[in-house]
């Protein structure tokens, strides 16, 4: 089924028309589809997040019953993890890795769009999943059991789902991973290439560790609660609170797998914009390892509310307090990049030091509630939102901004207009602490999440994150505008926008080839990925 | 390839058999939730999305094979093929650790610990014992699978077919057909023999022995790691058969036959899930 005929090296060909798209082999066009996959998702989950807080503006129930209220809170939380973050990633990975290490495309391109094309199947099981008797899912994006043994089909269909979507996010990461092993140019050495490479490898590993363990997860949820099984159910020896320790075993890599992409994107931002090299290259790898590495020890900080003994609780409270190390050493490597820098302050710039500062706060809170004795107050409190927010949104979401604006020019040859692109970080980064900062202080006078109703006391903070959150909505508006509008009207865009960048795709023209090396280049390269010297490299 | 840097990498051309796969996937899922819901459509759609994929998997690795064929594939792109091949059996081997995971907890923490004196006001007759036969959700009495019968003879046809892919690889390594073509239809034959096997093993478990999918922790775990795990076996076994007729086409030699060597992987990992299976599910 090949659409078009053979040449003798094949990639010579450029389709057009819907088969550009639905048969793609580019890896420019799959990551244009899985960007675009990811920002439509973004706006999905984000009306669902403007229908939570339409909820909470006042006590009492105004717009949705309880039940219709958790269907939100659920398909928000599953559509923004699985739907928007992730692909935004792995799509980001697709575009940009061939071009940072000299590479004709992913390794297995085929594959590559079959990733890509599983992810609208699933976005469709679980947007259906609302219509169907029961509507969807209402359990909480972890879908704990006895909840998830319970309800109807929508939860069926959110389990079905999830296979899915874990089936491309594994293939999606076999395809990163080969390409990063086998397919670097001569002379981009593993502890030379560029940090983004560097955090989507070790990214794409924990993934292949921990989908399969969430596929299983859900599969025992599935013959719970159909086939008479009690994995979950203290009835035939089973316990619900296993559900929550092999969600967690996938559950907290998936924490990293949605902030180390983001850390390898700053630490190219960064250094661009000061004009220096990263600092504490080296140290960076070791860092990212060392997070995935511990992140399949501290799952159980999830649970210190079920009863674990005390002997569990300082494990891995200690354990968690451990990851705090080398993320410690990232911000600092990110400060000490921006120490006597000659900084400049464009779009990505300001959405890159945005992230080091929200997420540091996020960091700090997170290791607030890894304190067991502590985390007993504030569990399934709004605290815990506040934080995850703090980590997900200023942290993953805002990296990715950083990142959409940073290779935009790279991508499509046009440049984004500045001056939209000030206003989104100004409005985004001000609406985002009126949303999430009140929720620290709401969890810690007591407000429960997850729940449309609230004690009066808790109005005034509710209401001012209410507004915050509409109003953030409303300025992502302007992000799409500004890329729309750049995409058809932007100025031509040099081969090196930035003055300060230094990674391989910036040896190319803007946009970028469509297909890019197709001979592999000679590289000399420094650390991270900074190049020093090319030779040959075919493009057309 | 050594000695001389391969300088093209083989990028195929669009196809849109990862669409008719995404397809098919669609309508397995949607199938499936409706089916166990028990609507009318539901069936419908899962034999309709299983066709699919069958078809596109004969139509994708049908372009594979062809590009193999055509010398498409050097040196890199057979480096690919095996790394990819290593980590999807990594995800395979953690999805298994989910199970057997649950297995361990099980049996060391969540039924010990519903013997315990705290929980006796709940359930008063509960027995921690393994196979666990008490518990208010166990309605119907069962016995639990021994070891030594037919496990023990399933554990004996999946060594021997460990060493006949081995035999057969020794053949295709040494260019001796015939070997190649005995050993892997061998093994093609353990395969099936095992699945068999499994077979009557469990008509045995649910006729006589009354174990089912609902007999408690006992009956879940076993019936969950064993059930997956012959499904592997079940694609091993089509897996070895496919490469068998490639064998028997003439296809692979002694340097380009990573198909064979994928199978042949593949085989040893489900080989070494059933020896764990059979000490922690059958034998302890």
């Amino acid at each position: 089924m090949a659409v078009v005929t053979d040449t003798e090296q094949g990639h010579h060909a450029r389709p057009r028309g819907w088969s550009r798209w639905l048969a793609a082999t580019n890896h420019k066009d799959i990551g244009t589809l899985y960007l675009w996959f990811s920002f439509t998702m973004f706006l999905t989950g984000g009306v669902m997040a403007l229908g939570i807080r339409a909820e909470l503006f006042q006590p009492g129930l105004q717009f949705w019953q309880p039940d219709l209220f958790n269907q939100l809170t659920t398909l928000h939380g599953l559509i923004m993890v699985f739907g928007a973050i992730m692909p935004a990633f792995t799509g980001m990975a697709n575009w940009l890795l061939p071009l940072m290490i000299g590479a004709p495309d992913m390794a297995f391109a085929r594959m590559n769009n079959w990733s890509f094309w599983l992810l609208p199947p699933a976005a469709l099981l679980l947007i259906v999943s609302f219509a169907v008797p029961g509507g969807a899912a209402s359990a909480g994006w972890t879908l704990y059991a006895p909840l998830s043994t319970q309800m109807g089909m929508g939860m069926d269909l959110t389990i079905f789902a999830i296979h899915i979507m874990g089936i491309s996010s594994i293939m999606g990461s076999i395809n990163i991973i080969v390409t990063i092993l086998n397919l670097r140019a001569p002379g981009m050495t593993l502890m030379k290439m560029p940090m983004f490479a560097w955090a989507s490898l070790i990214t794409a590993y924990l993934i292949i560790a921990v989908m399969p363990v969430l596929a299983g997860v859900v599969t025992m949820v599935l013959t719970d609660r159909h086939f008479g099984t009690h994995f979950f159910n203290a009835a035939g020896g089973g316990d619900p609170v296993l559900y929550q320790h092999v969600f967690w075993f996938f559950g907290h890599p998936e924490v990293y797998i949605m902030a180390l992409p983001a850390f390898g994107i700053v630490s190219h931002i960064l250094p661009t914009f000061a004009r220096k090299p990263l600092f504490g290259y080296a140290s960076m790898v070791y860092a990212t390892s060392s997070i995935a590495l511990l992140s399949f020890m501290v799952w159980a900080h999830h649970m210190f509310t079920t009863g674990m003994p005390a002997t569990a609780q300082l494990f891995f409270m200690y354990a968690t307090m451990l990851i705090a190390v080398p993320t410690g050493v990232k911000v600092f490597n990110w400060i000490a990049t921006l120490w006597q820098g000659s900084i400049s302050f464009e779009t990505p710039m300001l959405f890159a030091i945005g992230f080091v500062c929200l997420f540091t706060v996020g960091g700090l809170s997170g290791v607030t509630l890894s304190v067991a004795a502590v985390d007993i107050q504030l569990q399934d409190s709004y605290y815990v939102v506040a934080h995850f927010h703090y980590v997900l949104v200023a942290g993953a979401l805002f990296s990715l901004f950083a990142a959409v604006y940073y290779w935009f020019p790279k991508m499509s040859g046009r440049m984004y207009s500045e001056r939209l692109g000030k206003l989104h970080f100004w409005w985004s980064l001000v609406w985002f602490n009126v949303t999430f900062f009140p929720m620290h202080f709401l969890g810690l006078a007591g407000m429960p999440r997850r729940i449309p109703d609230y004690a009066l006391q808790f109005t005034s903070f509710n209401e001012i994150a209410s507004v915050g959150a509409f109003c953030f909505g409303l300025g992502q508006l302007i992000f799409l505008y500004n890329i729309l509008w750049s995409l058809r009207r932007g100025d031509p865009a040099p081969a090196k926008p930035w003055e300060g960048a230094d990674t391989l795709e910036w040896q190319l023209p803007s946009p970028a080839p469509y297909h890019s090396f197709v001979e592999a280049p000679e590289l000399e390269v420094g650390e991270n990925g900074a190049i020093r010297g090319m030779k040959g490299g075919v493009h057309h | 390839m050594e000695g001389t840097r391969q300088t093209h990498y083989f990028v195929p051309d669009p196809s849109y058999w990862p669409l008719v796969g995404a397809i098919a996937l669609f309508c397995l899922g949607l199938g499936a939730a409706l089916a166990i819901n028990g609507v009318a459509l539901g069936g419908g759609l899962l034999v309709t999305g299983a066709s699919i994929l069958v078809y596109m998997l004969f139509g994708w690795f049908g372009d594979v094979i062809r590009e193999s064929l055509a010398g498409r594939y050097h040196g890199k792109e057979d480096h690919s093929f095996r790394w990819a091949m290593g980590w999807f059996i990594f995800s395979e081997v953690m999805f298994f650790a989910a199970f057997f995971g649950v297995l361990f907890y099980v049996r060391v923490i969540s039924v010990p610990e519903l013997g315990n004196f705290s929980h006796k006001l709940l359930y008063p007759d509960f027995e921690a014992a393994w196979p666990l036969s008490t518990g208010p959700g166990i309605t119907a009495p069962y016995e639990a699978m021994s070891a030594w019968g037919l496990p023990a003879i399933n554990t004996l046809i999946l060594l021997s077919s460990g060493v006949t892919v081995t035999v057969a690889h020794w053949g295709l390594v040494k260019g001796k057909r015939g070997q190649l073509a005995w050993g892997l239809g061998g093994t093609v034959l353990l395969g099936t023999l095992f699945l068999v096997m499994q077979g009557w093993e469990y008509a045995h478990a649910l006729h006589e022995l009354n174990l089912t999918f609902a007999s408690g922790a006992y009956g879940m775990t076993f019936y969950m790691l064993t059930g997956f795990h012959g499904l592997h076996v079940l694609l091993g076994t089509v897996i070895l058969f496919v490469v068998w007729m490639r064998v028997l086409k003439g296809h692979f030699d002694a340097e380009h036959h990573f198909a064979f060597e994928a199978a042949a992987w593949y085989w040893h990992f489900v080989d070494v899930v059933w020896l764990l299976l059979f000490v922690f599910v059958y034998w302890l």
